[in-house]
């Protein structure tokens, strides 16, 4: 199986109004795929899909289908927990929980696992190889138990990456993951991304199109709820097939 | 520029200036208040209790004799236990209570039936308390006659009953504010690694809200440690070192509200009364500062 997740005519609405139309998109697993578009244009959305974490919103509708590892995840007898576990997300706005840093790194853990199933060396372990990963213990192995929400913004969104590590994701969906960074943490979040390709498959909308061109391998330009275009990064940005594309790529939409 | 140029007080408007000077005293008026009857409260009382009360006695001796005739004594021990049984045992119905009904009008109800919920809340919160001591009385009464073959219904068990009925309303609406409060980046966040409604609450939820849970317990319980006429009408209200549940008690707050009427101003039975309403002043304000310490903890974080 080459992909990580297949949509098939998928179709989504807040209320009356659809945010997604008719998109079928298949993501190759183990490599990077950016998600390029205008504001609006529903690339959270499509995102927030994948996990299933639009639902939280009351006023949502989905129909079509969409496979995330050969299961298709509208099925009855999917488990959300089991999804998220499998699908990480990171969001536009570090979003650490205000406990001990430690303590957010093992959170899924213990979410998924029963009580007092981990002994401390265990959890001191897949805390530093964690931490090790996203190029935090350096920084933090001192400040274990500072509460996460008071670390800088660029480690807040690090320590957000590691806390996905140990469920051990397929995918990691990436919403904007460097708007609040400054230059030296996108570049930093982006490296780490290019490490940790391979293991994951990384999904990551941006705003930011140098940033597509520099990580991503494969790119999809979204316009008003429908998937345009979805190629080779290079090729959709030096040899767009379609107009759209071409006028969004040489910046003449905001 | 003539039109950047700040202007006088004296330009304004008469009316602007007579509304400024009424807002300002509301405000300044309730601080007046406050000192106002703390002021007198102490002044009817401050002649005993500087020349006269044996302030050991009056707080650890059990014996509650105001009206003896040779031998008068003036023991708040047994009023003390009174008051904080009464509200601990009231504590524990109204804290499981109030902070569940809290967590779910904030995590678990539709839109519409929090609504729904807001205000039949609300309008418990308005039920007077006399009303409630009359149910104590009169329903409660035969009910923990019936349930536990007990000779009288009216005891702190009663009486506790009034109070968390009467407290789980100022806790279910200060824990939902709190609750409130915890941006949903938090629940989002932990939703997204998979945990599950019940786990957000209490992995999430819970720890992040505590100081506003904490007040919203403290000030429900402030009310219960003032609360006097259900009380007074519920618990039996006669003094007694309290053995259980089922025993009969009598409240600071009670005596204060049943023996005023008959004594002579002045006089040391009076005062004492007056000294009560001290104790119950500084309980009740130790309290509040507890939970307003504490609310001003959330806002740093
Ligand atoms: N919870 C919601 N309820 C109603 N409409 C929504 C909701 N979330 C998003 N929308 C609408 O759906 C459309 C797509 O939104 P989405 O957030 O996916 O866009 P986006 O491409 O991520 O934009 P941006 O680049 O600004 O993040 C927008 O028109 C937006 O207004
Ligand atoms: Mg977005």
């Amino acid at each position: 199986m080459n992909y990580s997740i297949e949509a098939e005519n998928l179709n989504l609405w807040y209320g009356d109004f659809q945010a997604l139309i008719d998109v079928n998109v298949k993501i190759p697993h183990g490599q990077i795929t950016s998600l390029i578009g205008p504001s609006g244009c529903g690339k959270s959305t499509l995102l927030r899909c994948f996990n299933r974490v639009n639902e939280r919103y009351g006023n949502v509708t989905t129909k079509g289908k969409i496979e995330v590892l050969g299961k298709n995840i509208y099925d009855a007898d999917v488990s959300l927990p089991e999804l998220r576990k499998a699908v990480g997300m990171v969001f536009q706005r570090p979003n650490p929980l205000p406990i001990s840093v430690y303590e957010n790194v093992l959170f899924g853990l213990r979410i998924h696992s029963p009580m007092r199933s981990m002994t401390r060396t265990e959890s001191d372990q897949i805390v530093e190889e964690s931490l090790t990963s996203v190029f935090l213990w350096q920084d933090l192995k001192d400040r274990l138990k500072t509460r996460a929400t008071s670390l800088q913004l660029e480690q807040q969104q690090k320590l957000c990456i590691a806390r996905l590590l140990p469920l051990k994701p397929k995918i990691i969906l990436m919403d904007e993951p460097c708007s609040a960074l400054d230059a030296k943490g996108t570049r930093a979040v982006e490296e780490l991304m290019e490490v940790l390709a391979g293991t994951y498959t990384f999904i990551i909308v941006t705003h930011n199109m140098a940033q597509a061109r520099r990580v991503s391998k494969e790119c999809i330009f979204m316009f008003l709820g429908e998937l345009i275009e979805h190629r080779e990064t290079q090729v959709l940005f030096t040899d767009p097939k379609h107009e759209k594309t071409s006028d969004y790529v040489q910046m003449r939409y905001g | 520029m003539n039109i950047l140029r700040k202007k006088s007080t004296a330009n304004l408007p008469f009316s602007e200036t007579v509304i400024e000077l009424f807002i300002r005293l509301c405000g300044f008026s309730c601080i007046i208040f406050v000192f106002g009857i703390f002021f007198f409260v102490f002044r009817e009382g401050a002649g005993f209790l500087f020349n006269g009360l044996d302030i050991g006695q009056f707080l650890t001796s059990p014996e509650w004799y105001p009206t003896s005739l040779n031998n008068k004594r003036y023991g708040t021990f047994a009023l003390i236990l009174g008051t904080f049984s009464v509200t601990a045992l009231a504590m524990c119905m109204a804290v499981p209570f109030g902070l569940g009904a809290a967590i779910f009008v904030s995590e678990f109800c539709s839109p519409k039936l929090r609504e729904t919920f807001k205000i039949v809340i609300e309008l418990l919160a308005a039920i007077p308390s006399v009303v409630w001591g009359f149910i104590g009385l009169t329903l409660m009464n035969q009910l923990i006659i019936q349930v536990f073959n007990a000779p009288i219904g009216l005891t702190m068990l009663n009486g506790s009953i009034m109070l968390a009925l009467m407290s789980v309303p100022i806790i279910v609406s200060i824990a939902e504010d709190a609750l409130k409060a915890v941006p949903d980046s938090y629940r989002e966040a932990a939703e997204a690694l998979g945990a599950t409604r019940w786990q957000v609450v209490y992995r999430v939820l819970l720890p992040a809200a505590k100081n506003g849970l904490l007040a919203a317990v403290l000030l429900g319980a402030a009310r219960s440690i003032g609360e006097t006429m259900a009380v007074l009408m519920a618990t039996g209200h006669s003094v007694n070192i309290p053995s259980g549940p089922l025993s009969w008690i009598r409240t600071l707050t009670a005596t204060i509200a049943a023996e005023l009427g008959e004594v002579a101003r002045g006089d040391e039975h009076y005062q004492v009364l007056f000294i009560i309403g001290i104790l119950l002043f500084t309980i009740t304000f130790v309290v509040n500062l507890i939970a307003d310490l504490v609310i001003k903890g959330i806002r740093q974080e």
